[in-house]
């Protein structure tokens, strides 16, 4: 009998990561940059309490083009993370395992992530409160 | 019937029991944070070219105060189970596990606990 035909276990190094699996591991990014991007959130608030002054730096440092780089990868890492992380939600109560359903659910979280990414920076632009 | 070993017992070896509670943590604080975090990106981005003053009171409203109050609470507790995983995940070396994990979970108590004395500052108007 041979057995030159039986399957091999993936070579993870020449083995193309389907979106599902690209998606999970790029979860476990976002997460983790999300909880060393809580810095920013934390120097934000620290400078809004701290009076006007320490406060007008902080925006500056937000508005400045390195600030801002750093605040649209902070939103996108959000919204993918909290996108992904329904998707594990509605896989918890047993629902959407099937290949067909996780295919289409990765692109609707990568839709979903980029949607709220680019309207909350629409807004951000375009709405504003106070002067 | 037990199926450990007796040397699997003295070694503290095998489920801690406390792995479901970890789960289950994450999930509520995961369910608390969708709406909260929404809201507060979008809150922040209106107020992205306002002046102080108009900031200082949005952000400390009473009820806005209470919902960032909760959203950094929920956020630094869902941080600390998540790093804990990739830890216990990644890392071999049980002593740089245990440490990894300890030091994460008091530098992010010391950012929940700074950012919440921020807002109640801003809140307070002290």
């Amino acid at each position: 009998m041979s057995s030159n035909n039986r399957p091999l276990s993936p070579h993870l190094d020449v083995y193309k990561l389907p979106l599902s699996a690209l998606i999970s591991i790029v979860h476990r990014g976002t997460g983790a940059f999300l909880a060393i991007g809580s810095l920013a959130l934390v120097c934000w608030l620290m400078a809004l309490a701290e009076g006007a002054e320490s406060f007008a730096s902080a925006q500056s440092f937000f508005g400045s083009f390195f600030g801002s780089l750093i605040l649209f990868g902070w939103t996108f890492a959000l919204f993918f993370h909290l996108a992904n992380g329904v998707r594990h939600l509605i896989w918890d109560a047993g629902y959407g395992f099937e290949k067909e359903a996780v295919e289409k659910s990765s692109i609707i979280v990568i839709g979903a992530a980029g949607f709220l990414t680019v309207l909350v920076w629409i807004v951000a632009f375009t709405f504003s409160i106070g002067a | 019937m037990s199926l450990r070993s007796p040397l699997g017992t003295a070694k503290g070896l095998g489920s801690a029991k406390d792995g479901l509670h970890h789960w289950w943590a994450q999930r509520v604080t995961a369910i608390a944070l969708i709406p909260l975090t929404i809201w507060f990106a979008f809150k922040v981005a209106v107020l992205s070219q306002s002046d102080y003053q108009t900031v200082i009171e949005c952000i400390g409203s009473p009820w806005s105060a209470a919902l960032i109050v909760s959203l950094v609470v929920a956020a630094f507790y869902h941080a600390a189970l998540g790093m804990q995983v990739i830890f216990e995940d990644y890392i071999g070396h049980k002593a740089v596990r245990v440490s990894a994990i300890m030091a994460t979970n008091l530098l992010l108590f010391l950012l929940g606990a700074a950012a919440t004395i921020a807002v109640v500052r801003i809140a307070l108007g002290g």
